[in-house]
């Protein structure tokens, strides 16, 4: 750690750090138990058996958590602390912001060589959350219209009508998985930079996304 | 109609339409249709409408008094495999039931009459019960160029729906052409075929997707019409929900298979000959709304998963363009080449990004930062 990062600043918030780690979680259980249904192999010994059912009923029960914890990350942003809210994920809207994402962006062209030491979010990290949370909501949103078909006319099959005039069936499933690997990319990507930047910034970045805190150079305003 | 002679058809305008003062119940005995096959004929319809079994001497008692309807079945652009599904039931006294309580006036494949005299028929048929006779339609219409590419007695198929359907009481569509545009209307389809829906906006339409339609299902939209004097309850396809409420894997046979994860892997394997789940092999019983695990094809004898053949969702929307490879789970990719799967595009894009972040971590490990201005430093 660089000897002048001496305070500790308090950046992200309980929920925002649950919501985090619960969608982490989530991702991974519907990515494995997702692959599983796309793809199963024989792991059924005897048809008393019911593997395929609770790889689904995983997949499902998991979904709805997923859900939850996205919709409550977007209201938070609403009702959180500055570094947690909504203004920090459209960066390009302020001139702060536009600069700060223009030095982040030269750095990461290694076009520049001066850290741009950042305590809340990273400006490019946030233009890419944008992104991932739109490919939650096509997640959320096709999943969700798939398996309201087990109860046709049913209230989420109605409520969920509009999908099935904007998509085909065997199309929503298309989009369903291919947007899985999508999140992956988005995996890597996330991974990669949140390595390097607590590399770089000395500012404890990946254990600030279990302890809330982030060290600084100077005392928070 | 399939049993009348030839000279009972031809002559048969005037003599049709005293007829159709006669209940069924009497025509049925006429024909020597015995009281205990017309029970059977009318639990048998209870159960395709899924109403309760309580429901089978409403059902007979309605069609005891009612009049039978007049029917006008029109050929679009089609295989008459419809009017083959319902010609060739296997049990003869069942299917000459469905026959009789229909009054079919007009149908080019199986009527006598040929040319004018047909053309006729329908103009009279169309005149005398303008408001009170059903029209099925087989097949697709073309609409591009004025609907020239479908024409019967010098008329565009476009031309005959608008006028049948127009003076109808109600349209059924039967089988996926009439309904969706079928095969006709997959990519590219040369001469815009459409379904009557879209042909004939204006008119009520009820659709029995399929390919082809289940006769049973068709009879007994026509025996729910008879029974409680309105169409059945529709989705938002247009769709009777007694016969396209439930998708069909959830009410497949094969269904504890697929729960358990017990998959037939390769034609032949041990897996098919003991019957096990086709959803590895493509099968779109779970994109697809049918009552075909319960209703089957040509007298409940079979259908496509009982015979061991993935489900190929004939009976949904553009199912020719949507539910392709009929042997694979998942479309392949539009924009990519044939054969390229979600999973290998997945993949590629993955070892990419992996490949890119890699050299971008090297390239700066290599580098000499620099502490940052204090005027950028944010805290």
């Amino acid at each position: 750690m660089n000897d002048s990062c001496k305070f500790k600043c308090y950046i992200w918030e309980l929920p925002v750090r649950w919501c985090h780690w619960i969608n982490m979680v989530c991702i991974v259980t519907l990515s494995v138990t997702g692959f599983l249904i796309g793809t199963p192999f024989s792991f059924g010994k005897s048809a008393s058996d019911f593997t395929m059912g609770w790889f689904r009923f995983i997949h499902f029960t998991a979904a709805y958590l997923f859900t939850v914890s996205v919709i409550s990350r977007v209201i938070w942003s609403f009702i959180g602390n500055k570094y947690s809210g909504w203004r920090e994920f459209f960066p390009l809207m302020a001139d702060a912001g536009r600069k700060k994402t223009a030095r982040m962006l030269r750095y990461y062209m290694l076009l520049d060589k001066q850290v741009p030491e950042t305590i809340g979010h990273n400006p490019l990290a946030t233009a890419a959350y944008v992104c991932l949370f739109g490919l939650y909501s096509v997640m959320i949103l096709t999943g969700f219209a798939l398996y309201a078909q087990h109860a046709p006319q049913g209230a989420m099959h109605r409520a969920l009508g509009f999908m099935y005039a904007l998509f085909s069936d065997q199309g929503m499933r298309l989009t369903h998985h291919i947007s899985m690997w999508f999140i992956f990319g988005f995996v890597v990507n996330h991974i990669y930079s949140a390595w390097l930047m607590d590399i770089k910034e000395h500012g404890g970045e990946i254990s600030s996304m279990f302890s809330g805190y982030k060290f600084t150079v100077r005392k928070e305003k | 109609m399939g049993k009348k002679p030839v000279s009972d058809e031809i002559s048969g305008v005037e003599q049709d339409s005293l007829k159709h003062d006669c209940s069924i119940g009497t025509i049925l005995k006429e024909r020597g249709v015995s009281r205990r096959d017309f029970l059977k004929f009318c639990s048998a319809m209870t159960a395709a409408m899924a109403l309760p079994a309580s429901f089978a001497p409403r059902v007979a008692q309605a069609l005891d008094e009612v009049k039978r309807p007049t029917l006008v079945w029109l050929e679009m652009q089609s295989c008459t495999g419809d009017t083959e599904a319902l010609l060739r039931s296997a049990n003869p006294t069942v299917a000459e039931i469905v026959l009789d309580i229909l009054s079919v006036d007009y149908h080019e494949t199986i009527m006598a009459a040929a040319g004018h005299q047909a053309e006729e028929l329908l103009d009279k048929t169309i005149a005398d019960f303008k408001g009170k006779y059903i029209c099925v339609i087989e097949g697709s219409i073309s609409m591009k160029d004025g609907g020239i590419y479908g024409t019967t007695g010098g008329k565009t198929h476009l031309e005959r729906a608008r006028q049948v359907c127009g003076g109808a009481l109600a349209t059924i569509a039967v089988g996926t052409c009439a309904c969706y545009g079928g095969i006709a209307a997959a990519v590219p389809n040369p001469t815009g075929a459409v379904g009557v829906r879209d042909a004939v906006p204006g008119a009520t339409v009820i659709i029995l997707p399929g390919c082809p339609v289940n006769a049973d299902n068709l009879t007994a939209t026509i025996v729910h019409y008879l029974v409680f004097g309105k169409i059945p309850a529709l989705d938002g396809h247009g769709r009777p929900l007694f016969a396209y409420g439930k998708r069909i894997h959830d009410n497949c046979e094969r269904r504890p298979h697929y729960d358990a994860g017990q998959y037939v892997e390769h034609w032949g394997d041990d897996a098919h000959r003991k019957g096990f789940c086709l959803y590895k092999m493509g099968c779109k019983g779970p994109a697809t709304f049918h009552n075909c695990p319960t209703q089957r094809y040509n007298e409940k004898t079979s259908w496509p998963i009982g015979a061991g053949h993935p489900c190929a969702g004939c009976s949904e929307p553009q199912f020719w363009d949507t539910m392709l490879p009929m042997y694979k789970r998942l479309p392949n990719v539009p924009g990519f080449g044939i054969e390229h799967t979600a999973d290998k595009i997945g993949l590629g894009l993955l070892a990419g990004a992996g490949a890119a972040f890699a050299v971008h971590g090297v390239l700066n490990a290599l580098r000499k930062d620099k502490e940052p201005a204090d005027e950028n430093r944010e805290g």
